[in-house]
């Protein structure tokens, strides 16, 4: 390396004022327990934040404790209240698992410390220019204020045991659905995974798909939707409780496709079939597919409160996550099965040979057999969909 | 001789004083906080609410909540959900009673009835949902005869007309209802009456709906509007069995209150305040309903018919109430065969692989679950039963004179829908920086758990032979001599009960817990709902089947301590 | 040792007196029998005397034991036994710790009041039955027991309501001597309500006639 590219990158090194800070973090950190306000509806996932905080109380001194949500709104309206009592120091709520529209609302009523991210050391290891998955999350621009953890891509499973050809094309659903009335259904679209559902139908059936990149307008909600109600509307009838009802979320909807009620059903994670047929919960038989056109995918992020009580026990839980070894554990099928959120092209050779020693599994699909990652539309579209979708169809 | 002897304080002093600091913790503890959630709740409804920017009084929040899709189906099914529960519960409840009342003593039918009473509400869902569902236990029984190769379409959870939610609601208010009902009668001299009623040409049931009754109603009218205040209201039970699309009133608001857009609280409030509408509205019918059934009675009753035999209908009720029982007893039994499941698949009646994994893996989990429950429990009923005792004892020493209005207060919390004011209790406690710990969890708690505990206790209380407390009193004990050596040992039996009940209740609280100890304390309650929109079943079994477990110990060392302490006093055994 | 009556009456609070204002003196080992037609207040005088009446009711005059003024004492501070129709004795302690629990404080030490207790049964014909449930004494048994429980607590005054009514007949004379001779023997003054003049003749002293007011 030439030296003046060394200089550079150690001015660059120096001139961030939280790197420099690091050792002051780690040292105000020790001893700190952070609240992580995550999801608690997977076991593993919940095994995992448990085994993060073994490690940071192991080498960092900074204990871990998972506020189980049932919904990330939960954590949102908490410091939300905080706010509005006046408790700006010495919150409730550490770190949560965020995105999308709940990272919107708390970025717009200021309710998040920061910007972060970039400043940890582990950064190196994302890919945060512009328009990466890192750097924006639903189209909103992330800026420091949360930092990656864990890819998400949208993925169908099905039971190949009952389907012999599942649908390659979003449209595809509504015929095969025709075809096997009953057998198919998806989360009630207040819930994430079922508003997911129907952004991937809108991204395949909009006339103008760029549109959705931008904040949503009247007009272009009537002209970009049109087709997607005209295909909705076919399809509903034919669904598992001739549409009427819906699974509460994913997870609900995984037991149905266990239980052998439908026999398709729809995940964020690619990896969590492979798990769930390991732990048990799902039969030998399922399988993963994802429409031809490709599928929405984004990263799970982590962001800290303003009023956080530990900021520095949080960051260092956030970075943490990014360590290599971390990200591989997470990756493993035995352990979480959830994609790594880090650049390939900037591991070095130890990383990489540990991500390609990971165990796999028939039931999970390679990198290559996901297809295209197909960007989030902006946030303000899923609001308008999902209560379209309520006006339309909750009666 | 004597001449040592002085005395300070007369007894009706110090009942004053003891009435008085129990009354004032009351005010304090309970109704200024409810009251002022409800007017935080209530000033959202109207366009304020500061945090969010909103400082102008306006009826927008209230354009929001009917703008909200599905408004009016949520209320209906609300309606008829926590209606129709109400009333089966009551009328299969009092036609039950009057068949087992005969045939068992009030001990024996206490104890028949707490497991149910026992299992708290969630995990009674979780079971009954794992029960009825189209690929539960019954369609899997049934499936070789009705020849399902795959489960069949029907919606027997979950399903829109609140019918399964109605069920779940039954299966756990009916033994509260019996309980009640139970208690009621041994005030009442049943068999004297009925014979007498019997003499002249009545038969059995029509005794009971003409005589008995009129009797027993207002010794219930409070518990009945407890049960019809909670079925109306309902969250964790109508979010696993309940309506989905739209969702029951209370559900719908605990969305709204928790979706990511902040802006939502508004209309929530405004939702809340409907709620609280709706069991206002639901208790005056229940109280016109009550005085129209006076005026009809009376002229059924003057008439004298000896009318139709009652016999079938009391056959169908005790019918009802068996298979209630029982779907109650398989549910539980469900919740425990898949805690130890490994593949449990259609059609198969039982698991394809057994695993204890479920045990195992959850243990850290749970272990820390379990203890904050045990540590909330053990708290909440002791704070509770040493209140009730204050209270009781004080009106003992004050001379046995109720103050009604004070003691409607305590059933405050049991009758004001929570989310009508948990919202604005939990602004009201950030703002005192009380929240987030077990303390406030502990406080929120025994807001339902000291109602509980009143009035399982009252009742035995106040039924003690007085003169056992003069006996003491004219053999030189002071009244609290009186109160530890005499009456709380032989009141040990019902104290015994009201403390297994706080228990109960305790460990069911949901919401309370969730708002109060801001998603830190989680006890088996709080992770076995949320477990329940998990995927794996077999974890939320072993939550909910320790859930269930925990009252039931509790139950039965209430029943087993006091008898084996007393094993040698025949007039204190078999007293409960 | 006296007890002295001035001027007591009962009355509902803000209500009309039960009955007229009763003064009387009763002196050491003496029994006074009241009697009079049912509901008159004859229970309530005894509770009013013994400081158990319930709020709702008030007394009026005093109550004065050897001279004493205990008219505004508690019940438990006023040292006046009280024996009932019932026993009442306590369902959850056995036979002896009833006993011990009437024992006054100033018999000092496991081993006397142990003694002290053994002898009162002794003197009931109840020797060795400290451990039993009251439960399973009979009528007369339980009737002598509470005597007993009362005589320990040294009273220096004995009020006894229908103290004989439920028991048989026979058992009915037994007790009646062996309560006035206990109340003789040991000079306590005793106010009886009876409705049976038998009663009345054995206790051999005044006898009050209580009308209505």
């Amino acid at each position: 390396m030439k030296p003046t590219l060394i200089a550079a990158a150690l001015a660059g090194f120096l001139a961030s004022p939280a790197l420099a800070d690091w050792p002051a973090t780690l040292a105000a950190a020790r001893g700190q327990t952070v609240y992580w306000n995550a999801w608690g509806g997977d076991e593993r996932t919940n095994a995992f934040i448990a085994w993060v905080g073994e490690e940071t109380e192991r080498l960092y001194g900074v204990k871990v404790a998972q506020t189980k949500l049932t919904d990330t709104a939960e954590a949102v309206t908490r410091v939300l209240s905080e706010k509005a009592a006046g408790q700006d120091n010495g919150g409730s709520v550490d770190l949560i698992w965020i995105n999308g529209p709940n990272f919107l609302a708390m970025k717009e009523q200021g309710l998040l410390h920061g910007p972060f991210a970039a400043d940890l050391p582990n950064a190196k290891y994302l890919d945060l220019s512009e328009t990466s998955p890192s750097a924006v999350d639903f189209t909103v621009p992330v800026e420091g204020m949360e930092s990656a953890w864990r890819l998400a891509k949208f993925v169908f499973n099905y039971d190949s045991a009952r389907v012999d050809a599942p649908p390659t094309t979003m449209a595809g659903f509504a015929d095969w659905a025709a075809a096997h009335p009953g057998r198919f259904t998806h989360p009630d679209p207040s819930n994430f995974m079922g508003a997911t559902f129907l952004k991937q139908a809108l991204i395949e059936l909009a006339p103008d798909p760029a549109v959705l990149q931008q904040p949503v307008t009247d007009d272009a909600f009537a002209a970009t939707a049109a087709p997607l109600w005209a295909w909705y509307d076919t399809l509903r009838p034919n669904l598992w409780r001739q549409g009427e009802s819906f699974p509460a979320n994913e997870s609900v909807q995984t037991q149905l496709l266990n239980d052998g009620e439908i026999d398709m059903a729809m995940s964020f994670d690619p990896a969590s079939t492979a798990a769930q047929i390991k732990a048990g919960l799902l039969p030998d038989s399922v399988r993963v597919f994802v429409p031809e056109d490709g599928s929405i995918g984004n990263v799970s992020f982590v962001a800290i409160p303003y009023n956080a009580a530990h900021k520095e026990g949080a960051e260092v839980v956030a970075n943490f996550l990014l360590e290599p070894a971390t990200q591989a554990r997470m990756q493993n099928i035995e352990v979480l099965g959830s994609f790594s959120v880090l650049d390939p092209a900037k591991l070095d050779d130890t990383a990489k040979a540990a991500f390609a020693a990971l165990p796999g599994a028939l039931a999970l699909p390679a990198l290559t057999d996901l297809g295209p990652t197909l960007m989030e539309p902006h946030a303000s579209w899923m609001t308008r969909l999902t209560e379209e979708w309520a006006r339309r169809y909750t009666k | 001789m004597g001449a040592a002897l002085h005395q300070v304080t007369t007894t009706g002093q110090d009942g004053r004083w003891l009435r008085g600091a129990v009354l004032a913790a009351l005010l304090a503890g309970f109704v200024a906080p409810i009251a002022a959630g409800l007017w935080q709740t209530g000033r959202a409804a109207f366009g304020i609410l500061p945090a969010i920017g909103a400082r102008a009084p306006s009826l927008d929040a209230w354009h929001g909540l009917l703008a909200v899709p599905g408004l009016a189906t949520a209320v209906r099914h609300s309606l008829v959900t926590g209606l129709c529960a109400t009333i089966l519960s009551l009328a299969i409840a009092l036609g039950f009673s009057a068949v087992v009342h005969a045939r068992m003593t009030a001990i024996q039918s206490a104890r028949a009835l707490a497991p149910f009473l026992a299992v708290p509400h969630a995990a009674m869902a979780i079971g009954l949902a794992f029960l009825l569902s189209p690929s539960g236990w019954i369609a899997r029984a049934m499936a070789p005869l009705a020849g399902w190769e795959a489960p069949p379409g029907i919606a027997s959870v979950n399903d829109a007309l609140g019918l399964s939610l109605t069920l779940g609601l039954v299966v756990k208010e009916l033994p509260f209802l019996l309980l009640v009902i139970l208690a009621a009668l041994t005030q009442i001299p049943v068999t004297r009456q009925m014979a007498a009623g019997r003499a002249l040409g009545y038969g059995h049931g029509i005794v009971w709906a003409k005589v008995i009754l009129p009797q027993v109603w207002p010794l219930i009218r409070l518990p009945v509007l407890v049960v019809l205040a909670y079925s109306l209201s309902v969250v964790d039970m109508a979010m696993i069995l309940g309506p989905t699309n739209p969702p029951t009133l209370a559900v719908l608001l605990t969305r709204l209150f928790f979706a990511p857009d902040i802006q939502m609280l508004l209309p929530a409030s405004a939702g809340a305040l409907l709620q609280l509408g709706l069991v206002v509205l639901s208790f005056t019918g229940l109280l016109l309903a009550e005085a129209t059934a006076r005026h009809v009675g009376r002229w059924w009753l003057r008439r004298g018919g000896r009318g139709l035999s009652s016999e079938p209908i009391l056959a169908t009720m005790t019918a009802l109430a068996l298979i209630l029982a029982a779907l109650g007893a398989l549910a539980i039994l469900t919740l425990f065969l898949w805690s130890v499941a490994w593949r449990w698949p259609w059609p198969l009646l039982l698991p394809e692989s057994w695993s204890m994994r479920a045990w195992m893996s959850a243990q850290s989990g749970f272990g820390r679950a379990l203890s904050a429950t045990l540590i909330l429990a053990f708290a909440t009923t002791a704070l509770s039963l040493i209140l009730a005792i204050a209270w009781l004892e004080g009106e003992d020493r004050y001379g046995g004179k109720r103050a009604g209005w004070a003691e409607a207060l305590i059933y405050l919390p049991l009758l004001v829908p929570q989310i009508a004011f948990l919202f604005g209790l939990n602004l009201l406690f950030l703002k005192a920086g009380l929240t987030g710990g077990i303390g406030a969890a502990i406080w929120a708690q025994v807001l339902f758990v000291f109602p509980y505990v009143m009035i399982t206790l009252s009742d035995p209380w106040r039924a003690l032979d007085p003169r056992l407390d003069q006996a003491a009193a004219a053999l030189g004990a002071g009244p609290w001599r009186r109160l530890f050596r005499i009456k709380l040992p032989v009141l040990l039996a019902p104290l015994a009960t009201a403390a297994a009940i706080g228990v109960a209740v305790s460990v069911a609280q949901y919401l309370p817990t969730l708002f109060m100890g801001a998603g830190r304390i989680a006890t088996l309650t709080t992770e076995a709902v949320t477990l329940s929109s998990a995927s794996d079943r077999r974890i939320t079994a072993v939550y909910a089947s320790l859930q269930a477990a925990l009252p039931f110990l509790a139950y039965s060392l209430a029943i087993a301590l006091p008898a084996f302490l007393h094993r040698h006093r025949r007039d204190l055994r078999g007293g409960a | 040792m006296s007890l002295d009556l001035a001027g007591v009456t009962v009355r509902l609070r803000h209500g009309a007196a039960l009955f007229p204002p009763l003064t009387l003196s009763v002196a050491a080992g003496e029994v006074v029998t009241v009697m009079g037609p049912s509901g008159i207040g004859k229970s309530m005088l005894l509770d009013a005397l013994g400081g158990h009446l319930p709020r709702r009711f008030e007394m009026t005059g005093q109550v004065l034991l050897n001279g004493c003024d205990v008219t505004a004492r508690p019940a438990e501070a006023r040292r006046i036994g009280m024996l009932f129709q019932d026993a009442v004795l306590f369902p959850h302690l056995s036979v002896g710790d009833n006993l011990a629990f009437g024992l006054s404080q100033t018999v000092r030490g496991r081993a006397a009041r142990l003694a002290r207790i053994a002898a009162a049964l002794d003197q009931a014909g109840l020797a060795g039955m400290e451990g039993r449930d009251p439960a399973t004494l009979s009528g007369g048994q339980r009737a002598r027991a509470a005597l007993m429980r009362t005589l320990l607590a040294d009273p220096l005054a004995l009020l006894l309501d229908e103290p004989f009514s439920k028991l048989d007949a026979g058992l009915k004379e037994d007790m009646r001597r062996f309560t006035f001779a206990h109340i003789r023997d040991r000079g306590i003054p005793a106010l009886m309500v009876t409705h049976d003049p038998v009663d009345a003749q054995a206790a051999a002293g005044p006898v009050i006639e209580m009308t209505g007011p």
